[in-house]
């Protein structure tokens, strides 16, 4: 059981045998949090937990709401406008993204995917930056589309904070086997801080969802006597 | 900024479960989300839970002359912020047109009502009354922000003190609020509001809908009446028809709903003034939940006490060890023995501090020591590398420290004779300053009326 550190914004990272030195061979990854200043030091920009991975990748675990799009990661979008050759998607950042019309699995100028306002799709973004409206793509760089595209509406979608995204999506995530022991259904988790999830019945369904908005701070421990008390509350739903 | 926008299988399962009459929170058609009330250490100030909506009321006031058509009335003024910090949809500057309608809301249902005896609020009819003001802030919008407001604007006008007043004839006294107690408004009754929200074309309805209800609603309905079932006023908005028995069945649920919340203000107001009166601490330090955001499924961490072992260690090293040696036993009387001699007294206040703690700390069985690391583990619970323990101050009570006691005098006869002439003479001339200013200030609006 390693010492859990903490770090505040400004404070620098004090590593053992001097590993912040950087020797060939020898280098630190940085994750999001961390960031080495002019000095050479490395200091943390948020709050929170942390975390390594051996040998020598660092990042920091924090608490935070807001999404700021980062390249390569899969979020949720709500379709919000449609114009001649793209969808305005909502990912819940400062800009909205644009997605193609092109950019799905067997797309042609003939065949258009059949999207409305207001609809989920599952996506891939490809272009996120501070200059630049941010750009989503429903497809891989293969053509394919991989579990991407549009969400059947008969789901349901929540709003969670973005570590708890990030801690459904951990291998062998015990919350997610709770979860299939009482309520099984089919999830998608967009790292933007939205989870859509389906069931066969209404109940399951409205079940998971209250039951993932209440895990947000609990510990894994007490997740058990979570499920019991929401069970009964929902009992007469 | 824009709202997030709603999306259509959200829109879709909140309409399928109401189709079999089930909310998504698990309550009922007419339950309401938990209220909860707590009051700020200033009178007049309450904040005002439902569920996780949130709202602020503060209440204050101040000396004006009155309206020219009214003046023998105070002034009763609402104000409703929308900030965005309650929601991102709301933006800041001008009014939008939701916090103008809840606004004029507002007014109606607690102006218009004569909640407030406004009479009451004439210090000197055609020149001076109370203007009270109620400032609301929602603090988060998770849907029926307007009943959260009515609720929080009740329980801070009840809870508010306003400065006393004398009139004697000529001279007004403002006493202020060290030398007489604040004086409450007087409140007839407390209008109070249930939001009803209709869906399906107006055959399902929902009372106290949540940000997500509320977004998918066709159409609102609010009812303010009090716990007499008086109505005190009635808005239908969205556009939907409502029939007859619809509104008449609506007033009649509001009316029981009104008669538990005004039971809930008036239990919240009574615990503050016992709160208050046993001198216990009351504010919203006290009523905060401590909200923990614990990140990850962490397994127990354990705390990096090396430091304050090798400190321990060390304090060790050079303590005394204690006296292992017989104490010898001394017969004092019948039934009486003595064993050894007793310490030195190490509680008192030397000006090397530091010193002193760690004598007492070696006296123990490392008992001083314990503690320390008992208050490290304590304070780690979010598991925080302490680096720093020497400093810490073990649980000495210091009490000669000269806090709320002040010096002890002994009085005698003649001294009781002085003091209380004294004081005598001394209220006169507080009263003396006080009516001299307010007669001054009185003066110079009577000239000007000549």
């Amino acid at each position: 059981m390693a010492n859990v550190v903490v770090l505040m914004p400004g404070e620098a990272l004090q590593l053992p045998n001097n590993e912040a030195l950087l020797t060939p061979g020898k280098e630190l990854v940085l994750g999001p949090g961390l960031r080495r200043d002019d000095g050479g030091t490395v200091v943390a920009t948020k709050a929170g937990v942390l975390r390594r991975r051996e040998p020598n990748v660092y990042w920091i675990d924090s608490h935070q709401k807001r999404y700021v799009p980062v390249r390569g990661e899969m979020v949720i979008g709500i379709v919000t406008a449609k114009s001649i050759d793209l969808f305005k998607v909502d990912i819940g950042c400062s800009e909205h993204a644009n997605l193609s019309y092109l950019a799905f699995e067997g797309a042609t100028k003939r065949n258009r995917p059949n999207l409305q306002v207001g609809d989920l799709v599952f996506t891939r973004l490809l272009v996120a930056n501070k200059d630049m409206e941010p750009e989503v793509v429903c497809v891989d760089s293969a053509g394919r589309a991989n579990g991407l595209g549009q969400l059947s509406g008969d789901g349901f979608l929540i709003h969670t904070s973005l570590e708890f995204c990030r801690r459904l999506l951990t291998p062998g995530c015990p919350l997610i086997a709770s979860l299939s022991a009482v309520c099984p259904c089919e999830i998608t988790v967009g790292l933007n801080g939205r989870v859509w999830l389906r069931a066969q019945a209404l109940r399951p369904a409205a079940v998971a969802a209250a039951l993932l908005e209440r895990s947000n701070c609990i510990e894994t421990e007490q997740m058990n006597s979570q499920l019991h008390n929401l069970t009964d509350c929902l009992a007469n739903f | 900024m824009k709202e997030t926008p709603l999306s259509n299988c959200e829109r879709e399962f909140v309409l399928l479960a109401l189709r079999e009459k089930k909310r998504l929170d698990g309550r009922q058609t007419y339950d309401y989300r938990k209220v909860k009330i707590a009051f700020g250490t200033e009178y007049g100030c309450c904040v005002v839970e439902l569920g996780k909506t949130r709202v602020l009321a503060q209440v204050s006031c101040e000396l004006v002359s009155p309206k020219p058509g009214r003046p023998s009335e105070g002034v009763l003024f609402f104000n409703l912020e929308l900030s965005p910090m309650a929601s991102p949809g709301f933006e800041p500057g001008r009014q939008s047109e939701m916090a103008i309608e809840m606004n004029r809301l507002l007014e109606r249902c607690l102006r218009s009502s004569r909640c407030v005896d406004t009479e009451s609020l004439c210090v000197i009819s055609g020149e001076k009354v109370w203007h009270v003001r109620t400032d609301i802030h929602a603090l988060n919008h998770d849907g029926n922000i307007m009943d959260a407001a009515v609720i929080a604007a009740n329980a801070a006008l009840a809870h508010f003190r306003r400065p006393d007043v004398t009139v004697q004839g000529e001279e007004v006294t403002l006493y202020s609020v060290k030398d007489r107690d604040p004086v409450p408004l007087t409140i007839h009754h407390m209008p109070l509001t249930t939001t009803f929200s209709f869906f399906h074309e107006g055959s399902r309805l929902l009372v106290d809908p949540t940000r997500l209800e509320e977004r998918v609603m066709e159409g609102r309905l609010l009812v303010a009446m009090n716990k007499h079932r008086e109505l005190c006023a009635l808005q239908a908005s969205g556009g939907i028809r409502l029939l007859q028995d619809q509104v008449l069945r609506c007033s009649q649920v509001s009316s029981v709903k009104v008669l538990e919340l005004t039971e809930i203000i008036q239990r919240a107001l009574q615990n503050d003034v016992q709160a208050r009166k046993e001198g216990r601490c009351c504010g919203f330090a006290e009523s905060l939940p401590v909200q923990r955001v614990t990140v990850a499924c962490a397994h127990e961490a354990t705390v990096n006490n090396e430091e304050a072992l090798r400190r321990a260690n060390e304090v060790v090293k050079f303590a005394e060890e204690p006296a292992d040696v017989e104490q010898p036993v001394c017969h004092r009387g019948p039934h009486t023995a003595q064993v050894g001699d007793g310490l030195v007294n190490s509680w008192l206040v030397v000006d090397d501090e530091p010193k002193s703690e760690e004598e007492a700390l070696d006296g123990g069985d490392l008992e001083g020591v314990k503690v320390e690391n008992e208050e490290v583990e304590e304070l780690s619970d979010d598991s925080v590398i302490i680096l720093e323990t020497h400093n810490r101050v073990p649980r000495v009570v210091q009490l000669s420290d000269g806090s709320e006691e002040d010096e002890v005098m002994i009085l005698s006869g003649k001294d009781l004779m002085n003091v209380s002439n004294k004081g005598c003479t001394k209220k006169a001339n507080n009263s003396d300053d006080v009516m001299e200013v307010m007669v001054t200030k009185t003066k110079k609006p009577r000239k000007r009326n000549k």
